[in-house]
């Protein structure tokens, strides 16, 4: 086996084991942990399976096969990264609406407290919360 | 004031609406005249995150105040004044700038346009007729651009799609509730109304400077605001109509 095989392997099982762990101390969401998972396991296999990977290599036209596993390993990346601008976006929604009924709520509050207890100034209220 | 032949039906339940994110300097001044051109319309201030006083200075005009825990931009605090709009029940809805850009006494022309027109949203543009607003140089080609593209898009002539001084009926409050454009909203929700099947309409109408602050748009953020802009119109296109 040679050093770079060695290096293929380690790094994929590290980087399972470190995606496992994390989903295990409930730091990594199961949801999110999958890609990391597919990421993983996809570059352990063509690490061991080195045959698939001199093929994969041969298709691409990488005369180098260790070389492959990099740019598959850039694609999933990418890949990621992707997926949680996603994700990202989708939280800026959630957040930007919470926003906008927190801020409708709060008001409504103050409203009701002026009704019940007569009107409270800005500083009171600064005070209270 | 406005003469009494130009006062709004007293029947409809009108909210301007004024985002501000620290306009300490103008809101009071603001709400005061729109108090006295639209004494029957509430007003609410949405108050974007501001770090000054411009929420203490707007409730002691008599404005009702709604302050954003964080800053949402101007597209996030508009929606929330529709969102209020939308559940309070108003019949009408009117933006205004808290900078002092748009003039109050102006609020009752676009309402009274709204009837005329049968219109469900009303522009203020600023270039229909000349009423000596200066734009600097880039800044009119950037307007002119834009105003161009989504002519083009939208098939109907508009001249004005940065202003942000506008009466919308119930129909587009409901609409802008559920949905509204985020950084930088105004020329994109002119498209947006338009595929919406509302009838857009502009009038013309007089715009001060600025009493203070900046304008949100500083020279370093026009190509940002052009592309992002741009982005979103054309990203809107391939979208379902909403």
């Amino acid at each position: 086996m040679r050093k770079v095989e060695m290096v293929m392997i380690l790094g994929s099982v590290g980087l399972l084991l470190i995606v496992l762990e994390l989903v295990r101390q409930r730091r990594l969401k199961e949801e999110y942990s999958l890609l990391w998972l597919l990421t993983a396991v996809v570059l352990l296999a063509l690490s061991l399976w080195r045959s698939s990977l001199d093929l994969i290599a041969q298709l691409m036209g990488i005369f180098y096969p260790p070389t492959a596993l990099f740019v598959i390993g850039f694609g999933f990346v990418l890949l990621l990264l992707l997926y949680f601008s996603t994700i990202i976006s989708q939280l800026s929604g959630q957040n930007n609406s919470l926003t906008q009924r927190l801020a409708i709520l709060d008001w409504r509050v103050q409203q009701l407290e002026e009704q019940i207890h007569g009107p409270v100034s800005q500083f009171d209220r600064n005070q209270k919360m | 004031m406005k003469v009494v032949g130009k006062r709004v039906p007293l029947a409809m339940e009108i909210l301007v609406i004024i985002p501000a994110y620290n306009e300490a300097h103008s809101i009071g001044e603001v709400i005061s005249q729109v108090r006295s051109s639209a004494p029957e319309a509430d007003i609410i201030v949405v108050d974007d995150g501001s770090t000054d006083a411009t929420a203490t200075i707007a409730q002691a005009a008599g404005a009702f105040v709604v302050s954003l825990p964080n800053n949402l931009g101007i597209g996030g605090a508009m929606q929330t004044g529709y969102i209020f709009a939308a559940e309070t029940g108003y019949d009408i809805a009117v933006q205004v700038d808290g900078d002092g850009q748009h003039d109050p006494t102006e609020i009752c022309d676009l309402i009274n346009a709204m009837e005329e027109y049968q219109a469900d949203v009303v522009i203020g543009s600023r270039y229909i007729e000349d009423r000596g607003y200066i734009t600097p140089f880039l800044r009119g080609v950037g307007i002119f651009i834009l105003a161009y593209i989504v002519s083009l898009i939208i098939r109907q002539r508009v001249t004005d799609t940065t202003s942000g001084f506008r009466a919308v009926n119930r129909r587009v409050i409901e609409f802008c509730a559920r949905e509204y454009p985020h950084d930088y909203p105004e020329p994109e929700s002119v498209v947006l109304f338009r595929r919406a099947g509302f009838c857009v309409r502009e009038i013309p109408v007089t715009m001060n400077p600025r009493y203070g602050g900046q304008s949100s748009i500083t020279p370093m953020r026009s190509f940002y605001y052009m592309v992002k802009v741009l982005l979103a119109i054309f990203i809107g296109l391939l979208r379902r109509v909403p």
